[in-house]
């Protein structure tokens, strides 16, 4: 799973839970995969990143040095960040790991890099 | 060393054992499978639920049968055909539902889209990570919504999956309220010009009913587009749902106006323009015949302007 994917993810589909993001990834393995890189591409994805998720996947794949805190504003001119920014959102697979719902704790596995959103009986 | 002779004899006994066990086994499967084939053939759905039906047999299978492997291609290519992407050459952020084995996936990585995707079958998932397919795939279930956060996609494409979200296959489930959910949470993760098209396969007109109902309730527009509609073989049922502003519905494949235009051909033309010879007879053919006499060192009347006149009926 990317860390890109991992900005989309919610946990909202359970019962009660009112936003359900970003959800707390914990990373047990990753791999590096090779990603061509397509600053356009990155650039009609920003609005879409939810930065905060951004900087805490950055912190968790202890690549935090890379990226900064808050978002940058006029980040299409500086092409170095996004070199960074699209390392960190497609070229990191995380291979195992879990993400955890900040509203009610559930946690949902990542196994050989597919995260496990099935819900229980009780939770839809 | 008779003890080693010993243990190797029983080794020999133990693996004859398990191996008349597993073929016992086979056959029990073999056996039901024949018994129940022509029903699993037709509509899968009844036999098991997806996460089942599609186990890691089931699974190979889809993945290697090259047949399955073309229409699917062919579908997902009609399906990305129909999301309208503007002929831009930019990448868009596409959600595969009922990926799979990343068939589809595929066609949209050809075309240099960046995809997500998610499925029932964890077997059929393991494949998509196997061939190492471009797009992130997650397990789930679109019955239970869209784990995504609002504004995310493009668009959305769906191949033979729709259909699994009608009948329900556990005892809390409700189709109704599946469909509703699944569709009401994919509204809120599309963009507002995005599109999501589903090919599916409806077991009748109630089916129908049902999904384009729970969509509508969900907020989109849109409607159904039936390619081929006069064959029984070719048919394809495409729902195009829109969720902003409604524009008109694609035009579906293999028409009525085509086939309206019934072409009279005389079967002897026909006869000629398959073989690429004259037919029997015409005035062409007996004057290549003459040639091949001539070449053949055949004794051959010259040709004139009388050579295959119709004669009358005193000849």
């Amino acid at each position: 799973m990317k860390l890109s994917t991992y900005n989309f993810l919610t946990s909202m589909a359970i019962k009660g839970v009112k936003v359900g993001y970003p959800l707390k990834l914990t990373i047990n393995k990753k791999d590096v995969i090779e990603s061509e890189f397509n600053p356009v591409f990155i650039e009609r994805l920003l609005p879409k990143l939810d930065w905060a998720a951004v900087y805490s996947a950055a912190q968790v794949a202890e690549l935090a040095d890379d990226i900064p805190a808050a978002q940058p504003d006029n980040m299409a001119e500086d092409e170095q960040l996004l070199q960074r920014l699209h390392h960190l959102l497609f070229e990191i697979d995380v291979l195992e790991g879990q993400l955890e719902c900040p509203e009610t704790g559930r946690v949902f596995p990542i196994t050989d890099g597919i995260p496990n959103m099935l819900l229980n009986e009780d939770e839809v | 060393m008779v003890e080693e002779q010993l243990i190797n004899l029983y080794a020999l006994v133990i693996d004859q054992v398990n191996r008349e066990q597993s073929q016992q086994q086979s056959q029990l499967l073999y056996g039901n499978e024949r018994a129940s084939e022509k029903k699993m053939a037709r509509r899968p759905e009844h036999s098991a639920p997806p996460e089942i039906f599609y186990n890691d047999d089931e699974a190979k299978k889809y993945s290697t049968n090259t047949r399955i492997i073309e229409i699917q291609v062919e579908m997902a290519e009609r399906a990305l055909e129909l999301l309208a992407i503007p002929d831009d050459d930019e990448p868009r952020l596409i959600l595969d539902i009922g990926c799979g084995s990343g068939l589809s996936g595929s066609v949209l990585e050809d075309c240099d889209h960046i995809w997500v995707g998610i499925d029932i079958s964890k077997s059929m998932l393991d494949i998509a990570v196997e061939r190492e397919v471009a797009g992130d795939v997650i397990l789930g279930d679109m019955g239970e919504g869209m784990p995504f956060k609002p504004g995310t996609f493009d668009g959305a494409i769906s191949i033979s999956a729709l259909q699994w979200l009608c009948n329900a296959d556990k005892s809390y489930h409700n189709p109704h309220k599946r469909l509703l959910k699944f569709f009401t949470t994919l509204f809120s993760c599309l963009t507002r010009t995005a599109r999501a098209v589903f090919q599916f396969y409806p077991e009748n007109s109630d089916q129908i009913e049902m999904i384009t109902a729970q969509a509508m309730k969900a907020g989109f527009y849109g409607g159904l587009v039936v390619d081929y509609p006069n064959s029984a073989k070719a048919k394809k049922y495409y729902l195009v749902l829109m969720t902003g502003g409604a524009a008109e519905l694609p035009k579906a494949l293999g028409s009525a106006e085509e086939e309206r235009r019934i072409n009279y051909i005389k079967k002897r033309d026909a006869c000629r323009d398959a073989r690429g010879k004259a037919p029997k007879k015409s005035r062409d053919w007996i004057l290549a015949k003459k040639e091949r006499r001539r070449r053949q060192g055949l004794e051959t009347r010259p040709d004139t302007k009388y050579t295959a006149r119709k004669r009358s009926g005193r000849f």
